[in-house]
């Protein structure tokens, strides 16, 4: 039986066992009239059996989906000839995928000989003894909670304290994923990672000037030697950060104090959903405008100036990617402004002080470490944003710092080094981690002393 | 004493000295306000301009009306139909052979078939596998025109450029004016955009296949995301303890919200593919990932909902005798539930647009069928938009601001549901 359906039999069990055992909670005291000598209203017994029905039946299916695989190649292995057992693990590998693939009818890669449609029947008969094995345990491992808690159930029963109990350790897992995302994420990045700076010296990643990750296949291969210095990247990323920021930065401030000091509620009930709206575009289609449009035009008017100008150049990238910064500087620096307590505005526009001066000299000081958390957060979006790079930036590792050159960033190569097929013993894919490595450091302490700065700021007028 | 009172200027005087000067910068102040906030709404427009211009033709396509001859001993060679080896090329050439009989040459002829799609022949098959009483007859059908002929009818080349510049010669450009003349193009709605996965032939590509992978995607997120998040926002907001571990918690999900996406890309491909052995290209896996990705969004909301419902009603509920989950069940969730759902549909709609993270489990595939389980190959919206702006070909770039129109469709509806169920059910206390 499919697991899926196996999960839908288990929720009407489960919706079974609710009568059942609200039932028996109801007819243990005599009848609905004398609910009132249970300890608990009569839908937690019902609940309480239903959770010994579905809980462990569900923690050995999940176990079971886990490790199944496994144990049936292995004992497909153990029942192949002598010959094959000394092979390594990469080609056992490979040979348990082909018995898989002729198993089920698919395409195989090598030649079948009678060793391997024996392993394959084998394979079958394995998996299908499994799926029996696995519908008649989860079932009978259902009925048999079921039956217990039935049994259990008892007039004095703590079954609502038991049914909270287990609600609570539900919600309790729920929180702990975020957790434990960020454990994987730590723990899938730095492994792999660790495993490039076996190949690579970290010196040689962390302060290396070229780049160059394509690495030979065969030992005679010529220019492909693979070299892991990584400061272009990190120049390219901070170019272009740069010039986001020199975008965002004075147009989001400037927007953030016009529509909270100058605006009337009109043009600030028309002008900031628009400007939401520009925060909802996807990045995608950020990149296709960066590239098609707006790279062009950079050109154009960079060459008619008398420049040199890329046709990926960091500057349309940059441009583009401030324009999507724009509503978070603002929103942020308004959250900031608006923190200031009106009495200290009061006071300065009562001295005699002018709107501007107010803003310039006195809110805007007394805002400031909120906005200066606010754009730590905004360049740490710049650093870790994908898409608009990948399509408007080039993938020239340039070490410059002109913003008409083509430049790549962190993302632009984590991206190009992981996209189609890949093995995960090589340098070159396994530098994507190293990248991945530094940008999830490099955003974190910027995220955490952005949130902290925002968060103590805010704190400190309430 | 008068002449000393002109020297020493009385306060009334020193401010009044500078007040022009104060007043010409608080109206560059203003004005620079003024300009900052144009510039951003100045670029939406210029945006959506650019985009309507650019992607509005894509919805309609340049159709062909051939005479095809369903002739029996093309499709029928022995009696039965053979729908799977006949030769509906060569049925589609011979048309168009007919509407211009003077051509002759064989590369000539190769120029002219040309002007139709490949798709003209699957049509011709599909017609006749439809209706087999049509075998023997001749029938006029709008097939697909090719891209360049597209491309010529809409104007995107031109024909005044050098011959060697464009990819239509002047003999082709000339007989699809003769066509044209003869009332045998026509544009039509694009239909193929919408019922077709993704082709090399811009004629024949449709965002179909990539619209399914968003769907089950999303599906994958929505139940998985909006349980949990909403779980863990009760028992942050209404059990948790305040210790290390809760406020290590609450740290998490405020970073996680700024993790750039990128990186939960990495753990999807470390987790969920290299460790778990999930498959590549799902839309199960990519569905697992923007989970992950949106848990925090919808976290952040929920508690916000939860907070706004005021304490005296968990108070009231505690003393008729409920217990604290019976409060937090029966009484705050539903209260708080509008915003939760607000919360859920902007989580959505963030990951709806999302692709980076796509690119890295795999979603990158070029998939011609479309998707028809949770496991099937496919792709994203996003990510078609992508590949498509990827294309050289004129006409892809035509089809890329369409798809994006539509992708730009379905955000609007889900924030404007999002602004209607505000609206609608939220209480003010």
């Amino acid at each position: 039986m499919q697991s899926t359906t196996l999960i839908l039999l288990l929720g009407l069990l489960a919706v079974g066992a609710f009568y059942f055992g609200r039932d028996r909670s109801l007819s243990l005291v005599g009848g609905p009239g004398k609910g009132r000598a249970l300890h608990s209203l009569p839908g937690y017994y019902g609940y309480f059996v239903a959770i010994w029905v579905v809980l462990p039946a569900l923690a050995l299916l999940f176990v079971w989906i886990l490790l199944e695989p496994k144990v049936v190649a292995a004992l497909v292995v153990d029942g192949l000839p002598e010959s094959y057992r000394s092979i390594s693990a990469g080609e056992l590998n490979l040979l348990v995928n082909n018995i898989r693939n002729l198993a089920s009818g698919d395409v195989v890669s090598v030649a079948v000989d009678n060793d391997l449609r024996r392993a394959a029947a084998l394979f079958n008969d394995y998996s299908g003894m499994s799926r029996v094995l696995l519908t008649v345990l989860v079932i009978s491992l259902a009925t048999l909670g079921g039956v217990l808690a039935w049994r259990n159930i008892r007039p004095e029963l703590r079954a609502r304290n038991r049914v909270e109990a287990v609600i609570r350790w539900g919600l309790i897992a729920a929180s702990s994923i975020a957790v434990l995302t960020t454990i994987g994420i730590v723990m899938s990045v730095l492994f792999e990672a660790l495993r490039f700076f076996q190949m690579v010296p970290w010196s040689e990643f962390l302060f290396g000037t070229t780049w160059s990750p394509q690495t030979a296949i065969r030992a005679d291969q010529v220019g492909s030697s693979g070299s892991f210095g990584a400061v272009p990247l990190f120049a390219g990323t901070l170019l272009i950060t740069a010039i986001a920021m020199s975008v965002s930065v004075p147009i989001g401030l400037m927007t953030a104090i016009y529509l909270a000091e100058y605006a009337t509620s009109r043009v600030r009930g028309i002008a900031k959903p628009l400007l939401e709206i520009l925060a909802g575009i996807p990045t995608v289609v950020y990149g296709f405008f960066a590239a098609l449009t707006v790279a062009p035009w950079v050109r154009r008017v960079g060459e008619s100036a008398g420049f040199e100008v890329a046709s990926e150049s960091a500057l349309a990238a940059g441009l583009v990617m401030g324009i999507m910064i724009i509503p978070l500087v603002s929103s942020l620096a308004d959250d900031a402004i608006n923190a200031v307590p009106t009495s200290i505005r009061d006071g300065a526009l009562g001295l005699g002080s002018t709107r501007s001066e107010t803003m310039t000299k006195v809110i805007f000081p007394a805002a400031l470490p909120g906005i200066v958390g606010g754009i730590l957060l905004a360049v740490s979006r710049a650093i870790g944003e994908t898409m608009i790079v990948v399509m408007a930036a080039g993938l020239a590792a340039n070490l410059t710092a002109n913003p008409f050159d083509a430049v790549t960033t962190v993302t632009v190569q984590i991206v190009t080094l992981l996209v189609g097929d890949q093995e995960f013993d090589s340098a070159k894919t396994l530098a994507a981690f190293a990248l991945g490595l530094m940008l999830f450091v490099v955003t974190l302490c910027l995220n955490i002393i952005g949130i902290y700065v925002v968060r103590k700021y805010r704190e400190q007028y309430d | 004493m008068g002449a000393k009172r002109t020297r020493e200027r009385t306060t009334l005087q020193k401010v009044e000295a500078g007040l022009k000067r104060r007043r010409r910068k608080e109206l560059i102040f203003k004005l620079s306000g003024e300009i900052a906030t144009g510039v951003g709404i100045l670029f939406l427009v210029l945006f959506f301009a650019i985009l309507l211009n650019k992607g509005s033709s894509a919805f309609q396509q340049t159709y062909l009306q051939l005479d095809i001859e369903f002739s029996a001993e093309v499709i029928a060679p022995g009696g039965q139909l053979d729908l799977q080896y006949a030769d509906f090329d060569g049925i589609v050439r011979a048309a168009l052979q007919k509407e211009l009989p003077e051509i002759s040459g064989r590369s000539e002829r190769r120029e002219l078939y040309r002007l139709a799609s490949v798709g003209a022949a699957y049509q011709v098959h599909d017609v006749i596998a439809e209706n087999p009483g049509l075998l023997g007859t001749t029938q006029s059908i709008w097939v697909p025109a090719s891209a360049d002929v597209d491309m010529l009818v809409k104007g995107n080349i031109d024909a005044a450029v050098d011959e060697a510049l464009r990819t239509l010669s002047d003999q082709q450009i000339d007989w699809i004016n003769r066509l044209d003349e003869a009332g045998r193009l026509d544009l039509k709605f694009n239909s193929a955009l919408f019922s077709n996965g993704d082709s090399r032939e811009p004629e024949l590509a449709g965002i179909k296949g990539a619209m399914m992978g968003s769907f089950f995607m999303l599906a994958v997120t929505i139940a998985l995301s909006f349980p949990i998040g909403v779980a863990a926002a009760i028992y942050l907001e209404e059990f948790a303890p305040r210790n290390s571990w809760s406020d290590l918690v609450e740290v998490n999900i405020n970073n996680l919200a700024a993790v750039p996406s990128i990186v939960f890309g990495l753990l999807g491909l470390a987790v969920f593919i290299n460790w778990m052995a999930l498959p590549r290209s799902a839309p199960l896996v990519g569905g697992l990932v923007l989970t992950l990705l949106t848990l925090p969004v919808i976290i952040i909301a929920s508690r916000a909902a939860i907070k706004a419902v005021p304490p005296s009603i968990r108070q009231a509920a505690l003393g008729l005798g409920a217990s604290k989950t019976q409060v937090v069940f029966h009484h705050v969730l539903p209260l708080a539930m509008p915003g939760m759902l607000t919360g859920a549909i902007i989580g959505m709609s963030r990951a709806l647009g999302e692709s980076a993270p796509l690119l890295m489990i795999g979603m990158i595939a070029f998939v011609v069928d479309v998707p028809g389980s949770f496991t099937d190959p496919s792709t994203a919206l996003p990510v078609q938009i992508y590949l498509w702006a990827d294309s050289p070909e004129r006409a892809f770039a035509e089809r890329t601001s369409a798809a994006i129109i539509v992708l730009l469709a379905f955000l609007l509806l889900m924030n404007l549901a999002a602004v209607i169920i505000r609206r609608r059910m939220e209480r003010k206390w």
